[in-house]
C-alpha cells in the first residue's frame, strides 16, 4: 500500500503528467454532472406538476425511464451506441462529440441525475402549503413570481436533505466513468493493479479517497442544512 | 418487431442470471441487514461498534470500488488460506476458486447488506416499545417474540425503504458484467459486437431492465397493500 501511494500519489490526486486524472477528475465530473442535473430539474419539476398532460407526461417518461435503467446501460447507449447510427456518424459535431468518452460521460450522468432530482424537487413542490400559495396569489403576484419568491425558495430548502442523498450517490455513480476511458480515481486504482497485482492496496487507496470525499460532502451539507434550514429547529 | 438476428437465447439466459444474481443477493443482504440491525442496537458497545463501522465504511465508498475490491482480493484470500491449509497436512489439495456468480452474490449481498441494516433500524425503532414489552409479559422467548411481534409489525415501516433497495439492488447487477459475469448487458454487450448494432441491442437491455422495474413496482405496491392491513388512513 505504501508503495502505490509513493509511486502513484499523483495520479490519484490530479494529474499523471498530460491530464487531469484521479480526485480533480472525479470532482469534475461530480460537479459538472450535479450542475446539469440540477438545471435540468427545476424546470422540469415544475412541468412535472403541471396540470396539462401535455406537459407532465414527457417529463414522467424521461424520469421513468431514466430511473428505471441502470445508469451502466445508459452509458453504453451513449458511448458505445450512438456512435454507431449512421446519422451520428455521418454529422461531424456529433461524431466528435460521442467519439470523446469525457463527453459521453457527462452526457449520460447528466441526464441520470437530472432525472432523479427532478423528482425530488417535484416532491418538494408537490409538498408546498396551499396558505403559501394562496397569501402569494393574494399579493397579486404573476405565476413567474409565485414560483421565484414563494414555491421554489422554499420547495429547494425541504428537498435539501433528500438531494445531498442524491449528489453522494452521484459521487458513487462516477466510477462509472472508467469503463468509458475516464482517467477518474478508479481508472487510476486499475491501472495500478494491473502493475503491481496487488488488488487489495490499489482498490482500498481508491476506496480511502471516496470515503474521504463522501464524508465531506456530508459535513458540507449537514451546514447547509444547519444554515438554510435553521427556521425548522425546535 | 423484435428481430433478435439469432441472439435471442443469449439475451434470455442473460436476463435469467440478473434475476437470479438479483433476488440471491436480495437474500443475502437482508440477512446481514436483519444481522446488522440487531448488532447495532445492541446494548454491547463491541457490537454495536463493529456496526456502525460497516455500516459507515460500506456507505461511503462506491460500490463499484467496493466490488472489484471484493472480487479480486477474495481470491487472493482464499488461495492464502487454502495454500495454508494444504501446509498444514499433506493428504489433500484444498483448492477453491470463486465463479462470477458466487462472488458476485457475496459482493453484492455485503454492501447493500449495509443499506439494508439502516432501513431495518429505523424500522425496528419506529415500533413502539410496549408491544416489546407485552410480549415478554406473555413469556414469549426473544425469538418467538421477535417473529410474532417485532417482525411483523417491522416489515410496515421498512418495505417502503426495502423497495427502494431492491430496485438499486436489480440495477446494481448491471456492474457485475464489468467482473466477467455474463448478464443481460454482457449478452447485449456481445450481440451488438456481432451485429454492429450496438444500439439497438443495448436499447433491448435498457428495455429488459425496465420492464424487470415495472414488474417489481407493482409487487411491491401489493406487499405494501398486506403489510398496511390494520392501518387507519387519514381520509383528506
Amino acid at each position: 500500500m505504501i508503495y502505490i501511494i509513493q509511486n502513484y500519489w499523483k495520479e490519484f490526486l490530479f494529474t499523471d503528467g498530460y491530464n487531469m486524472t484521479g480526485l480533480a477528475m472525479t470532482l469534475w465530473l461530480l460537479v459538472i454532472s450535479c450542475a446539469i442535473g440540477f438545471c435540468l430539474a427545476v424546470p422540469l419539476a415544475i412541468l412535472r406538476n403541471a396540470r396539462n398532460p401535455v406537459l407532465w407526461v414527457p417529463v414522467w417518461v424521461y424520469t421513468f425511464i431514466l430511473r428505471g435503467t441502470p445508469l451502466y446501460v445508459q452509458l453504453l447507449i451513449i458511448y458505445t451506441g450512438f456512435y454507431g447510427l449512421s446519422f451520428v456518424h455521418g454529422t461531424p459535431i456529433l461524431a466528435d462529440f460521442f467519439k470523446k468518452g469525457i463527453d459521453c460521460t457527462i452526457l449520460a450522468f447528466g441526464l441520470n441525475t437530472g432525472a432523479y432530482t427532478t423528482e425530488i424537487f417535484a416532491g418538494a413542490i408537490r409538498d408546498t402549503s396551499f396558505g403559501e400559495v394562496d397569501a402569494g396569489r393574494s399579493l397579486g403576484m404573476s405565476q413567474f413570481t409565485l414560483y421565484r419568491r414563494i414555491i421554489l425558495p422554499g420547495a429547494l430548502r425541504r428537498a435539501l436533505p433528500v438531494y445531498s442523498n442524491e449528489v453522494i450517490l452521484m459521487l458513487h455513480a462516477t466510477t462509472l466513468a472508467f469503463t468509458a476511458t475516464v482517467p477518474d480515481i478508479l481508472k487510476v486504482a486499475n491501472d495500478a493493479y494491473s502493475a503491481t497485482y496487488n488488488p487489495f492496496a490499489s482498490f482500498s487507496t481508491a476506496a480511502l479517497i471516496y470515503l474521504c470525499i463522501s464524508f465531506v460532502l456530508i459535513f458540507g451539507f449537514r451546514k447547509a442544512e444547519q444554515h438554510f434550514l435553521a427556521f425548522l429547529k425546535p | 418487431m423484435f428481430d433478435l438476428a439469432g441472439y435471442g437465447p443469449q439475451i434470455l439466459s442473460g436476463t435469467i442470471t440478473t434475476v437470479e444474481l438479483s433476488i440471491l443477493s436480495l437474500l443475502v443482504s437482508f440477512l446481514i441487514g436483519l444481522l446488522g440491525a440487531s448488532a447495532k442496537l445492541s446494548k454491547n458497545r463491541i457490537i454495536s461498534g463493529i456496526g456502525t463501522v460497516y455500516t459507515t465504511l460500506i456507505r461511503g465508498v462506491p460500490d463499484l470500488v467496493l466490488m472489484l475490491l471484493i472480487f479480486y482480493s477474495l481470491q487472493i484470500w482464499i488461495n492464502d488460506l487454502t495454500d495454508w491449509l494444504d501446509n498444514l497436512q499433506d493428504t489433500y489439495d484444498f483448492e477453491v476458486s470463486l465463479n462470477p456468480f458466487t462472488s458476485g452474490v457475496i459482493t453484492l449481498g455485503f454492501i447493500y447488506g449495509a443499506y439494508f441494516t439502516e432501513t431495518f433500524r429505523g424500522a425496528f425503532l419506529a415500533v413502539p416499545k410496549g408491544q416489546m414489552e407485552a410480549a415478554r409479559s406473555f413469556g414469549m422467548r426473544p425469538m418467538h417474540s421477535f417473529r410474532r411481534i417485532l417482525f411483523p409489525q417491522m416489515m410496515r415501516y421498512a418495505l417502503p425503504g426495502l423497495g427502494n433497495n431492491w430496485q438499486v439492488i436489480l440495477k446494481a447487477t448491471a456492474l457485475v458484467s464489468l467482473i466477467g459475469l455474463t448478464d443481460v448487458i454482457k449478452a447485449a454487450q456481445n450481440a451488438g459486437e456481432g451485429t454492429f448494432r450496438t444500439f439497438y441491442f443495448m436499447s433491448i437491455a435498457g428495455l429488459v431492465y425496465l420492464v424487470l422495474t415495472t414488474i417489481s413496482n407493482f409487487f411491491l405496491m401489493l406487499l405494501q397493500r398486506k403489510y398496511m392491513t390494520g392501518v387507519r388512513k387519514a381520509v383528506l
